[in-house]
């Protein structure tokens, strides 16, 4: 047996005995996710015993070194780690921005002492990230923010306003993109973290076509920022917000994917809403590309294991990812009828269904519009002219 | 196993790419064999040279002289015809044909795999009856007569049927035309008294015939596998079949592609590069999208059918629906973004189309690939 397969035995029999029967159920919505963070209330006691158990064995990050809170698991490993969680259908132990955007940026551009420090709390779902990049000024054409911090030597004053941050109001910390410098717009940025709790910043939700409120405005009126609280090099933030963007595109184009590879007709066929044949076949059409989009996530997943691939390949992932996802909530839509238009009825678990089809209007504007991936892939991969 | 081609692999799609973007190139074998209105529609001498390169017999097994090697590298080398618009037996002989006689006695086995993996031989698949494919339902009949059959009925789409040294037919031995038991494969020969080819020349210049078969007399060693149990062997070469159909579009598309994207770099108009317009950029990275698509389902497809994995047959469909999708996209947009040039036979993004639409037709289109997901999943 090669260790592989003695690696997959240890973590199929770990995950029998330690992964609660509750959170081996879907994840219905946000509530049922675990955030963690200073603030976060457990929905029940297996959602708190998974968490724990999985942080005492590194696997909330289970590909990140053990001296920063990870398992320390190679590519190969992590995948089995992966395959062995959808198996059993387990719950993520921990959801968090911390873990998808920020913990990569800090492996790639933090300090040694920042990693310890911040990807240590990230790891143990301590701290609770928020991500501060948009502007009301500057939504795809992000370079352009205006969010200002003032050098103070041993600190920066930072005073602005950013949107769309999501769940600012119950994140703890924030990291965020600062023009640390007027005169050179893409040289001129800073990516600084700080507490929510500093003096002079406040959010405010904004209420969604969905009626939820995931997003606030942020405001930062004379924020003091410690000099120490910077990753990478000053007025070079660029560089790690665009790596960073790259793993919030691979996020996000990731819920077209491989969690969602069941057949959407298969899910509607049994609730006999395939009786129209027309419905039917745009159904079909779908599942091809749905299926079709699987195997490109696992393509994708296999070739950043090994370095291969186009750097820019995420942002196709992207594009492609999101735009499946809208077109299947259209058709669930349609295949629901009346029922799909009821917002608050008890039946319908309170419109959870238009108010999923209207949060994924979203997916091709958060993170970059599909027409700003359109334009890089035409730029960096096609290689056109003036893109 | 990870979703990218192996060293072994990687090595073969390399030495396929060099060898038929010079010898199988459009104007060596496409323009050429078409201008001079050639019958077989494809060279001979190529056929010789995939030979010499060991890519005829590649699916056969090792025991009867072959390769031994699997849809991926099968799929490696039909990416290429694709990409060149190679016309080439491989698809039916070594592909289809191939994977039929596997299941052959020793006796047929020996009366064509040799040929074949010698280059001196080419097989043809007769299987659809009318002009889509509907393989669920045969209708051509073989009679037990004697030690033996007697074959009548009619087949569409037999692609390079009257070149063929022996056609592979889907035959009804038993029970009635939608049942799914009763079939049998037959190795017809040539030269068998009572078949008669109405050949004609398609859009794409292959040649394919519609062949009658009148009271053909096969004797008991013509047939392939079970008799009135052959549908899991036609299926079987249904699968391998339309998987290499897939992996060919996707060569075509990417040839397509690339001739497009070159075009949009250099063709000027209003004083600038097109490609400098958003216009075409937009739909140049949704066609590039899609094909990065394509190109991942078909190899996730063939390593599923290479591993004999059950969920081969849902993703082969799915693959033949996808790469059908993506390759349209890519000839209409081509020729589109060709302007007016995209219509002259000059330039080569027409016969990329006219390939195109060919291969969407053989062993089923997008909307035959989409309705069969539709009832693996279920539904």
């Amino acid at each position: 047996m090669s260790d592989l397969d003695t690696f997959r035995q240890e973590i199929r029999a770990w995950l029998e005995e330690n992964c609660p029967p509750e959170m081996r159920e879907p994840v219905r919505d946000d509530d049922d996710a675990c955030w963690g963070g200073r603030n976060f209330t457990f929905k029940n006691e297996a959602q708190k015993v998974w968490l724990e158990r999985c942080v005492a064995k590194g696997y909330t990050v289970p590909d990140w070194p053990k001296a920063y809170g990870g398992a320390g698991m190679s590519a190969a490993e992590a995948k089995i780690w992966r395959e062995e969680m959808v198996r059993i259908n387990a719950r993520p132990p921990l959801s968090s921005f911390g873990i998808w955007m920020l913990g990569p940026a800090l492996l790639k551009f933090g300090t040694e002492e920042q990693k310890v420090h911040y990807l240590g709390q990230i790891a143990r779902g301590e701290i609770r990230w928020c991500q501060g990049y948009s502007e009301p000024g500057s939504g795809s054409d992000l370079v352009s923010l205006q969010t200002f911090g003032e050098d103070k030597g041993d600190h920066w004053v930072v005073n602005g306003q950013k949107i769309w941050t999501s769940y600012a109001n119950k994140a703890d910390w924030i990291f965020c993109l600062v023009r640390t410098d007027k005169t050179n717009k893409y040289q001129g940025i800073s990516f600084l973290l700080f507490d929510m709790t500093t003096p002079g910043v406040s959010t405010k939700p904004i209420k969604l076509i969905s009626g939820s409120s995931p997003f606030c405005e942020t405001f930062f009126d004379n924020v003091v920022v410690p000099k120490d609280q910077i990753v990478g090099q000053l007025n070079r933030g660029w560089d790690v917000a665009k790596y960073l963007l790259g793993h919030e595109r691979e996020m996000i184009s990731a819920t077209g994917g491989a969690d969602r590879a069941g057949s959407l007709g298969a899910t509607l066929g049994r609730n006999g809403a395939l009786e129209d044949p027309v419905l039917r076949a745009q159904v079909a059409l779908f599942d091809v590309d749905a299926l079709a989009f699987t195997c490109m996530s696992e393509k994708f997943m296999d070739e950043v294991k090994i370095g291969r691939g186009h750097p820019a390949q995420p942002n196709m992932m992207k594009y492609a990812g999101t735009e499946l996802n809208k077109a299947r909530l259209e058709l669930l839509m349609s295949a629901g009828g009346s029922t799909a238009l009821e917002w608050e009825s008890e039946e319908t678990e309170g419109g959870a269904l238009p108010r999923s089809w209207l949060r994924t209007k979203a997916n091709s504007i958060e993170g970059g519009t599909s027409e700003v991936m359109l334009n890089v892939i035409s730029k960096r991969i096609l290689e056109l002219p003036g893109a | 196993m990870p979703l990218y081609l192996n060293e072994d692999q990687a090595m073969l799609a390399d030495s396929v790419t060099g060898f038929l973007a010079d010898e199988g190139s459009i104007k060596k074998q496409l323009r050429h064999y078409r201008d001079i209105n050639c019958k077989d529609g494809f060279g001979h001498a190529l056929w010789k040279q995939f030979a010499e390169m060991g890519l005829t017999g590649m699916l056969a097994a090792e025991a009867d002289g072959g390769l031994g090697l699997g849809h991926v590298e099968a799929g490696a080398v039909l990416k290429q015809i694709g990409r060149n618009l190679t016309p080439s037996p491989f698809l039916t002989t070594s592909v289809m044909g191939v994977t039929a006689l596997g299941e052959a006695s020793a006796d047929l086995k020996g009366r064509y795999l040799p040929g074949v993996i010698a280059g001196d031989m080419v097989l043809a698949v007769a299987i659809d009856e009318g002009a889509k494919h509907r393989p669920e339902r045969i209708a051509a009949r073989a009679e037990r007569s004697g030690n033996g059959f007697r074959l009548s009925g009619r087949k569409d789409f037999v692609v390079q049927g009257a070149s063929a040294d022996a056609i592979i037919v889907a035959a009804r031995t038993s029970g009635s035309d939608s049942d799914a038991d009763g079939i049998t494969l037959f190795a017809v020969p040539k030269d068998a008294a009572g078949v008669g080819h109405n050949s004609v020349r398609l859009v794409d210049s292959a040649m394919a015939s519609h062949v009658t078969f009148d009271n053909v007399e096969l004797d008991g060693s013509a047939v392939i596998g079970e008799v009135d149990g052959g549908r899991a062997l036609l299926n079987k070469v249904l699968a391998a079949g339309r998987l290499g159909a897939a992996a060919e579009q996707t060569g075509v598309a990417s040839g397509a592609f690339d001739i497009t994207t070159t075009y949009l770099k250099t063709r000027k108009q209003f004083g600038q590069l097109i490609g400098e317009f958003q216009a075409l950029q937009h739909r140049a990275a949704h066609l590039y999208s899609e094909l990065e698509i394509a190109d991942a389902t078909v190899m996730k497809a063939q390593q599923l059918l290479d591993a004999g994995s059950e969920k081969a047959e849902l993703m082969v469909a799915v693959a033949k629906a996808k790469a059908g999708k993506a390759s349209s996209l890519a000839v209409r947009e081509g020729v589109q973004m060709h302007g007016g040039v995209g219509m002259t036979d000059e330039f080569d993004i027409g016969l990329y189309m006219k390939r195109e639409r060919a291969l969407a037709e053989f062993l089923g289109d997008q909307y035959y690939h989409a309705q069969k997901v539709a009832e693996l999943s279920g539904y």
